[in-house]
């Protein structure tokens, strides 16, 4: 929801970065304030993931040029965790597997960590016990979940849910979620995209990296902006995923071009 | 300096200095049996790296100290030993520098199951006769030799047929003195239809250099289902060199869980031996050292009969100038068709110095059977510690609990309760001080 007297929350200005030495993006600019869900769209090899990670800190992602401000502070000064508990938080597109960790205990260790930053209370087994279950309620999850060991065996839509669940929990100021919709059912679709809008309120914001516009009929955006090639190369409102499913990114290439040659 | 034969001839007579000390025992088979594993260490020198079975293990500093028995009784008190307690095991036999302490053990009286030191066994020596001395060869190991030239004080278990033992055994060794060599001995009879755990466990009170030199010997007879525990948490100055020997009768399934956390140097070898048809073996492993330990696993998992079930898993976590060693044989007879065994070495390294050199060792000699294996060596994936610093972890907080989350799945497949969280607590604590 795009509101009257909202922050800016993220602020990113000609942002360059390199995997492996290769550039990917080159020269994205983003401005996203509280209370907004943003969509970027845009084809495979466009730089969307990379985004994210680059906004998460990933440290294979080399940042090689442009700001990236959070909240008005220079996020590149930031390791991963102190942007997690500054309240950055990155859905995986690939949630990781952890054999022999309870998913009880990583999400204890998680929110009471990021509490603790936050100056805030933490929660005893029991009181978190409380916590998660009614956490767990909004993502229809079983509570046996919470005794697994974290998404192991889990299968694509049951990795996405605790990637919700933990989004709910560390209640951050703004969320990106990787390419959450894949591989999921319309079933988990659903109840993902509910959990999601739940969470979504006027101080916080969502961007919302997906390739395929069926997610924003569920999470509905204030703003889409198609990707290619490491750049933001237009700009619409909720319509313009309608037209991108329907007549593809070609056009909005070209039309692109167009203007860059024109300018 | 002398030559190394010379020097290790010399070292295996001082370690035999004490042994016409032992009180003869009124059975003349074992004083037979010492007597032969006498002649046998008379006959044997000390592994050196040229050894093929040696070969990553350099036990030299071990050479340079020669150890006696501790002899005279123990003066520890229940208080001073409590903590090393297995809430679940109402049965525990205490053994003090190799010394049995009754003052120290109970059993419980419904425990179901014959247990005794050897010294004091006054019932069903005849059942023990046949077995002891005859898993584990000595014949050719110069440390099971030794430890039989000084049996005496055995921890006896005779489990009858068909009882299943609902609590489990603790065998408590405890390493008091320094500079003591020990010599525990087990011998686990599970009659047929019989079931039991027994935890064989290994601590220290002091931090001094000591030898323990343990032998194990476990016989299942048809159906009999044993769960064997065996946790190494001696000092860091201890030497411990350990041999278990099983064998395996019709039907039999045996699980051992074996956890090597302390010792300077230490080695174990585990020899299964399947001696009928359908048998399981699930042997699990884990070596968890730093510092400049040294951990040496040696398995010979032996399907020598048909239709045998086997599945190892061993892990290795080898912090700082640690040198961690797996060699894990698997045998198939001739004749041992439809044998269906998986082995996986999986190891990780926490720092750039420590290393470990695994050995998957397939002997396969049937066509139908079934044998897979793996052996991986890394560090932790920095995509795992990446996802946990995503969720606010610091990046210390993150390498703790994927190294412990490695240790953890073997640790998670002991089936006693306390212990299992006791050991998660010490790989959480041992992994926290590493990384």
């Amino acid at each position: 929801m795009i509101y009257q007297d909202s922050k800016t929350i993220l602020e990113v200005r000609g942002l360059r970065a390199n995997v492996n030495g290769v550039e990917i993006l080159k020269g994205l600019d983003l401005t996203v304030k509280s209370g907004e869900i943003h969509a970027i769209m845009g084809p495979n090899g466009s730089g969307k993931s990379t985004f994210s990670k680059v906004l998460a800190g990933h440290s294979a992602y080399e940042v090689t040029g442009g700001t990236v401000l959070f909240e008005g502070k220079n996020l590149f000064e930031l390791a991963p965790e102190e942007r997690a508990r500054a309240g950055v938080f990155l859905a995986f597109q690939y949630p990781i597997e952890i054999p022999g960790v309870a998913n009880s205990q990583f999400l204890r260790l998680t929110y009471n960590t990021v509490q603790a930053e936050r100056g805030k209370d933490e929660l005893d087994p029991l009181e978190f016990d409380d916590y998660v279950r009614e956490k767990m309620k909004l993502l229809e999850m079983n509570p046996d979940f919470l005794d697994r060991s974290v998404n192991e065996g889990f299968s694509g839509g049951e990795k996405k849910r605790n990637e919700i669940l933990q989004m709910a929990m560390l209640e951050p100021k703004l969320a990106i979620l990787d390419e959450t919709d894949s591989g999921l059912d319309i079933d988990a679709l659903r109840i993902v995209s509910n959990g999601v809008n739940h969470l979504a309120n006027k101080d916080n914001a969502m961007v919302l990296v997906t390739h395929y516009q069926r997610l924003l009929n569920y999470i509905v955006p204030d703003y889409v902006h198609v990707m290619e090639a490491g750049r933001i190369i237009k700009t619409g409102g909720k319509e313009l995923a309608l037209e991108l499913e329907t007549r593809g990114y070609d056009w909005v290439s070209a039309e692109s071009k167009a203007a860059r040659l024109a300018a | 300096m002398s030559a190394p034969a010379t020097t290790t001839a010399g070292y295996l007579e001082s370690l035999l200095a004490g042994q016409p000390q032992l009180p003869a025992s009124p059975l003349a088979w074992l004083n037979t049996l010492r007597a032969e594993a006498v002649d046998r260490v008379g006959a044997l020198t000390v592994p050196t790296v040229r050894d093929e079975e040696w070969r990553f293990t350099d036990i030299s500093p071990l050479t340079k100290l020669s150890f006696q028995p501790v002899s005279a009784p123990t003066s520890l008190q229940a208080a001073d030993i409590e903590r090393f307690y297995i809430e679940e095991a109402t049965t525990r036999l205490v053994f003090v520098d190799g010394v049995y302490a009754p003052q120290l053990s109970s059993v419980a009286a419904d425990a179901g199951v014959v247990v005794t030191n050897l010294a004091a066994a006054a019932t069903d020596l005849a059942a023990i006769a046949p077995h002891l001395g005859q898993h584990a060869a000595f014949h050719d190991d110069v440390f099971a030799a030794l430890n039989t030239a000084f049996l005496h004080d055995a921890a006896v278990l005779v489990v009858p047929r068909n009882v299943a033992v609902s609590a489990p055994v603790h065998l408590l060794f405890i390493a008091t003195q320094k500079e003591a060599a020990s010599y525990p001995r087990c011998l686990l009879l599970a009659e047929s239809g019989c079931a039991v755990t027994v935890i064989e466990d290994y601590v220290a009170l002091q931090e001094e250099a000591y030898f323990t030199n343990a032998v194990t010997e476990i016989a299942l007879a048809d159906n009999a289902r044993v769960n064997h525990i065996r946790v190494q948490r001696e000092g860091a100055q201890a030497f411990h060199i350990a041999n278990c020997a099983v064998s395996l009768a019709r039907a039999s399934h045996f699980h051992s869980v074996s956890v090597a956390l302390g010792a300077r140097i230490s080695r174990y070898n585990l020899n299964t031996l399947q001696t009928a048809e359908g048998t399981e073996c699930i042997v699990d492993g884990l070596a968890l050292i730093a510092n400049n330990q040294l951990a040496d696993t040696h398995t010979c998992i032996d399907h020598a009969q048909p239709h045998g079930v086997s599945r190892q898993q061993h892990k290795c976590i080898a912090g700082g100038n640690a040198h961690a060693v797996f060699n894990g044989k698997i045998m198939v007879r001739p004749g041992a068709q439809r044998t269906d065994s998986s082995q996986s070495s999986h190891n990780l390294l926490l720092s750039g110095r420590a290393h470990v050199d695994t050995k998957p060792q397939l002997e396969i000699f049937a066509d139908d059977v079934k044998c897979t294996h793996g052996a991986t060596v890394g560090q932790l994936d920095s995509e795992e510690v990446f996802y946990l610093r995503s969720r606010g972890l610091s990046e210390i907080v993150a390498r703790n609990m994927l190294t412990y989350a490695f240790g953890a799945e073997i640790i998670e497949r002991i089936p006693v309760a306390s212990l299992k969280r006791q050991l998660g607590q010490t790989v959480l604590e041992q992994t926290s001080s590493q990384t």
